[in-house]
């Protein structure tokens, strides 16, 4: 059709200044589709991180931070749960499995290497609750032998048997705890399980309950709240709905924040359609009188301005498109790489169903932004007098 | 043809309303043109000449009076009905010969036709038109930025025919060519003529105004 030709034709003409509109829409669309690709691939990560955390309750002890201020001086204030409080909790769980524990860091050493490691001090009989085992055996109660994270094991190439330092003693490897991923509860890869006798004395920094039956988990949270909170409040009870709530919650904003700006690009793209297109219909007015003049019909001289921002809006969005392939895979595997490090199980990208999905909206939005962009000068040139058209120098 | 004047002006006024006030371009404009006419529109710069083509190729509306093309009254119609009766009934032919510089010589021919014809039909209509204008198939190609002024003149020719239209209306046509030149786009219009389009045709040249059968005469929006 002559009208795509002359559209197309004009946008040749003007190569230099088609080509960066263009790219306008390619920045646009790749904003917009990888943005949310990332996004995509962030909360399936994320998701990950709080998969196994259906059947958890976390007491913890009540501090100020809880309630949003972090500035209120008892936020600094050390708070632990006593044998009583945690008495109390196993009263309020009733058959559900109560595990205390002395979370810490202590110095570490194997071979050359050295630093801090997180600490996990739990009943002896409470290990094998909370962590499958991947070689050796549960450290026994008052035994001097300790078990490492699968992470930590890896890194300083440990075995059952391996000597390493912790803190000023030197102690034996006796199991490697099996690779679990961050719940809501402990993040045992990267760090030393103990029997709580080591730090005897020592008040607990947190209790997990572990539920058997997920549909109690409302009501044995609310007993735990009724036993231990009764005159003051002494410790915050989250269950694994209010943690998913938060990620869930934390993940729109994500995702929102993301596509806000992918908007926002793609709006100061199509504002450069608009004015590109401006400037053709300007310079195009004594052409737009001739053919008005020998025949062409209004909707006809509208409907070819809209193709040359049609032309535009598409190749700008295929290009944007495969680019934001390109670019959305490599930001979602360093995503990956980056939350890999903490454990975050998971493959390495959203699957193709969504990225292919993220990627046709970025492309749709695209050419409709260039679209929408080329109306209003469309319009004018389709409203334009013929006789001072064709008088334009 | 029905038997009615091609074109018919009943008192007809248009005035524009610029900010210095009003100005009159035609004023009281009575005439009639039948089918088959060579009208040549002389006046000084001003005198209203462009005002009357327009209104007579539908490009513009009086401010009082009626104009009829074949018979019918034009001030009632939409601007695509306008449109329509310019494509398929009225050529124009400009001083500047007004090609699309983004066509070739024959797809500039081929746009009035191709908006309701087929690509084959407005091909072959084109070629067939920019043959009886003398044009080399060699330039038929080319873009208008390339061809002479002769050559673009012929080409613009052979746009306004190339829907067979009843009327041509011709703006200075020799305004921008050579004596040489001029003269023989006189005589590719005066052939049309014979063969039955009526022409009506504004020009200061009294030697070209020397092809058309009759003279109208306009001073200050008036025929005299």
């Amino acid at each position: 059709m002559i009208l795509i030709d002359l559209a197309v034709r004009n946008l040749r003409r003007h190569a230099v200044r088609s080509v960066l509109a263009l790219v306008g829409i390619v920045i646009g669309v790749i904003a917009l589709a990888s943005l949310g690709i990332l996004g995509a691939s962030l909360s399936l990560l994320i998701g990950g991180l709080v998969s196994d955390v259906s059947d958890t309750i976390l007491v913890t002890p009540h501090v100020a931070a809880s309630s949003g201020d972090p500035f209120d001086p008892r936020t600094a204030l050390a708070s632990s749960l006593s044998d009583k409080d945690v008495a109390l909790i196993e009263k309020a769980a009733g058959q559900n499995r109560v595990i205390p524990m002395i979370r810490t860091s202590k110095r570490f050493r194997a071979d050359d290497a050295s630093g801090y490691v997180t600490v996990y001090a739990l009943r002896a009989d409470d290990i094998p609750s909370l962590l499958a085992k991947e070689a050796g055996r549960y450290p026994a109660p008052a035994s001097p032998g300790v078990m490492v994270g699968s992470l930590l094991a890896d890194e300083f190439d440990l075995h059952v048997g391996s000597r390493i330092e912790f803190g000023n003693e030197s102690v034996r490897v006796t199991g490697i705890a099996a690779e679990r991923g961050m719940g809501i509860d402990i993040y045992p890869d990267y760090a030393v399980i103990v029997t709580e006798d080591r730090y005897a004395g020592q008040n607990y920094g947190m209790v997990v309950v572990k539920v058997r039956d997920s549909a109690d988990i409302g009501e044995v949270k609310a007993a735990i709240d009724g036993q231990v909170n009764r005159r003051k409040e002494k410790v915050d009870v989250l269950d694994s709905r209010e943690v998913l709530q938060i990620y869930y919650e934390t993940r729109d904003a994500i995702s929102f924040f993301l596509l806000g700006i992918g908007a926002v690009s793609l709006a100061v793209a199509s504002v450069s359609i608009l004015n590109v297109m401006i400037i053709s219909v300007a310079e195009r007015r004594r052409e737009i009188g001739l053919m008005r003049s020998i025949g062409a019909q209004r909707h006809e001289v509208l409907v070819m301005f809209l193709y040359e921002s049609l032309a535009l809006g598409v190749a700008g969005s295929i290009t944007g498109g495969v680019a934001s392939a390109l670019v959305g895979y490599y930001a979602a595997a360093a995503a990956s790489e980056f939350f890999g490090g903490f454990g975050a199980p998971g493959g390495p990208a959203a699957p193709g169903a969504v990225v292919a999905g993220y990627i046709i909206v970025g492309m749709a939005f695209g050419i409709v932004a260039s679209v929408l962009a080329g109306l209003y000068p469309a319009w004018k040139a389709a409203t334009l007098n013929p006789i001072e058209a064709l008088r334009y120098e | 043809m029905n038997g009615e004047p091609i074109i018919r002006f009943e008192d007809v006024s248009k005035v524009y309303s610029l900010p210095a006030g009003a100005v009159v371009a035609l004023d009281h404009v009575s005439l009639t043109v039948d089918a088959g006419e060579f009208i040549a529109v002389m006046g000084p710069s001003g005198s209203g000449k462009s005002t009357l083509l327009n209104m007579m190729g539908c490009l513009d509306v009086p401010t009082s009076g009626k104009i009829y093309l074949s018979g019918k009254e034009i001030s009632g119609m939409s601007d695509d009905d306008l449109t329509r009766l310019r494509r398929d009934h009225i050529g124009f032919i400009f001083q500047q010969f007004n090609l699309i510089p983004l066509l070739s010589a024959v797809e500039n021919v081929e746009f009035p036709v191709i908006l309701t014809a087929g690509r084959e039909e407005s091909r072959r209509r084109a070629t067939e038109v920019l043959r009886a204008m003398h044009l080399d198939d060699a330039l038929f190609s080319h873009k208008p930025g390339e061809l002479s002024g002769g050559e673009q003149q012929r080409v613009a020719i052979a746009r306004a025919l190339a829907n067979d239209p009843d009327l041509l209306l011709c703006d200075e046509p020799t305004g921008n060519l050579d004596t040489k030149t001029g003269t023989a786009i006189m005589d590719l219009l005066a052939a049309e003529n014979r063969r039955g389009k009526t022409i009506v045709m504004v020009t200061h040249d009294p030697r070209v105004a020397g092809y058309a059968r009759r003279r109208i005469q306009i001073v200050d929006g008036r025929l005299v």
